[in-house]
């Protein structure tokens, strides 16, 4: 071989101590288990999640190309026939809704002069941002969408998510271009609700199941019957009151158990929806100033962020 | 050393190339049978190159994963870490291994993954009680042998030593 003999060459390493790889190991296994249990238990590691969500978030762009694409060729190869199909469809739609808009002027005005009449507060309308879901939790036991709104567009934690049919869920934690958000299904989350029909208060609680949520400690008198539909409430300040949450399903009384049975189906479409919405709702100012005096005599600053995380 | 030899961005690419696969948005109905790429990509270029993919490599792999999917940070630094000490502890043997063994190998690793991963998430959450969480190992067992072939053509096309 022409090769020139090297008078040194270093040798390429073929094995590796086996020493120092258990000692790495080891190391590098108890930094994990710190930071598992300091993303656990404390607030602080956020920021730095949501520091390296940034650094990954071209990765969720990337690879939401396809689907995109995907999307685009359906759009540009659509039958004429059948845009102009969906075009007077959705002419319909409009005439129908703005129909319904006309009547709500009226009412809404109404709603607004009742309460003036009882002295209760004033409601405030809602803002909603446009998003589009660029990802999905590729773990089946979690329900999670990445929104492509972040920090930068001023999305915050807690923030609802809706699509046209209902709440989809709530936002856990956000980088400067996505954020991410928890459906109503996962088991993690819960909302409060309420019958439409007659006011009925309860909690429904996500089963890790796709289309299911189950409604937790209903007496076995309450007044539900299937077909129900479900409204937030509104308690506990995060979801705004009165977007459609689901519709119950079924309602089973056993006699054994102390309370009733009810399995309810999201309104939103949680696996299909693409176009979303996200909510800003300005706080009703009153109670909001009521509660920020109480919380500046008290002694300890963490009440709020209970409160945040019992949701 | 320096050289046509030590290109490193082969193995950063298709370890991001795992990475993105394993974010790919799945159908509902396939979501159990999508292969855990990162193992499986990380398993290969321990095998090939043990000196220079190893831990520390397996470990930021993890944190990028957490973060992708939003789990517990180091929830999958630390199943990764694992699973490629035992590759490091092997990997002359699965060398020599005939394609069964591999199968059953490679099963028994992401097996090992995917119940580190469960481990934590239950003992830091909740999660389901099925042994379904087992599907991908069984899935990315049958993938082994092409991605083994198509990382091995990559690296020698390469020319990655």
């Amino acid at each position: 071989m022409t090769q020139p003999s090297l008078g040194i060459t270093t040798i390429k390493p073929i094995f590796i101590k086996d020493s120092d790889v258990g000692l790495r190991m080891l190391v590098l296994a108890v930094i994990s288990l710190l930071l598992i249990f300091t993303d656990y238990k404390f607030r602080e590691m956020d920021v730095l999640r949501s520091g390296l969500t940034t650094l990954v978030s071209p990765i969720q762009y990337v690879v939401d190309v396809p689907p995109r694409m995907m999307e685009w060729l359906n759009r540009t190869t659509a039958d004429y026939h059948v845009l102009l199909e969906e075009n007077e469809e959705l002419r319909g739609q409009s005439l129908v809704l703005q129909r319904k808009l006309q009547k709500m002027t009226a009412l809404t005005a109404e709603n607004i002069r009742l309460r003036e009449l009882l002295n209760s507060v004033e409601k405030v309308d809602e803002v909603v941002t446009l998003a589009q879901v660029i990802g999905v939790d590729p773990d089946p036991f979690s329900h999670e969408l990445v929104v492509n709104k972040g920090s930068n567009e001023g999305v915050r934690v807690g923030q609802p998510l809706l699509d046209a049919s209902g709440v989809m869920g709530q936002v856990i934690s956000n980088s400067r271009f996505s954020s991410r958000v928890l459906l109503l299904t996962d088991s993690r989350h819960a909302i409060p609700v309420q019958i439409n029909r007659n006011g009925v208060r309860a909690i429904a609680v996500g089963t890790g199941l796709t289309g299911e949520l189950q409604l937790l400690h209903l007496p076995d008198t309450a007044d539900i019957v299937e077909g129900d539909l479900l409204i937030s409430s509104g308690l506990g300040g995060r979801f705004p009151y009165g977007y459609p949450v689901a519709t119950v399903g079924e309602v089973r009384h056993d006699p054994g158990q102390p309370f009733a049975n009810v399995k309810v189906h999201p309104n939103a479409q949680l696996t299909r929806s693409r176009q979303v919405l996200l909510l800003t709702s300005r706080e009703q100012p009153s109670v909001k100033q009521e509660l920020n005096e109480v919380l500046e005599q008290a002694p300890s600053d963490s009440v709020n962020e209970n409160s945040a995380e019992a949701l | 050393m320096v050289g046509p030899s030590r290109a490193n961005w082969v193995i950063y690419v298709s370890l991001l190339a795992a990475l993105m696969l394993s974010a790919l948005p799945l159908p509902e109905a396939m979501q159990w049978w999508r292969p855990e790429w990162v193992p499986l990509v990380l398993l290969y270029w321990i095998v090939a190159l043990p000196t220079r993919v190893g831990l520390g490599t397996a470990w930021v792999l993890g944190i990028l994963l957490d973060v992708l999917e939003g789990s517990l940070l180091g929830l999958n630094a630390l199943a990764l870490t694992v699973v490629a000490y035992v590759m490091l502890l092997v990997y002359q043997r699965v060398r020599m291994f005939s394609w069964l063994q591999q199968w059953l190998f490679v099963f028994a690793l992401v097996a090992l993954y995917q119940l580190i991963v469960h481990w934590v998430k239950g003992t830091f959450g909740t999660t389901s009680l099925s042994l379904m969480f087992l599907m991908p190992a069984l899935v990315s067992a049958v993938l082994w042998p092409a991605l083994f072939m198509l990382l091995r053509g990559v690296r020698r096309g390469f020319n990655v030593l």
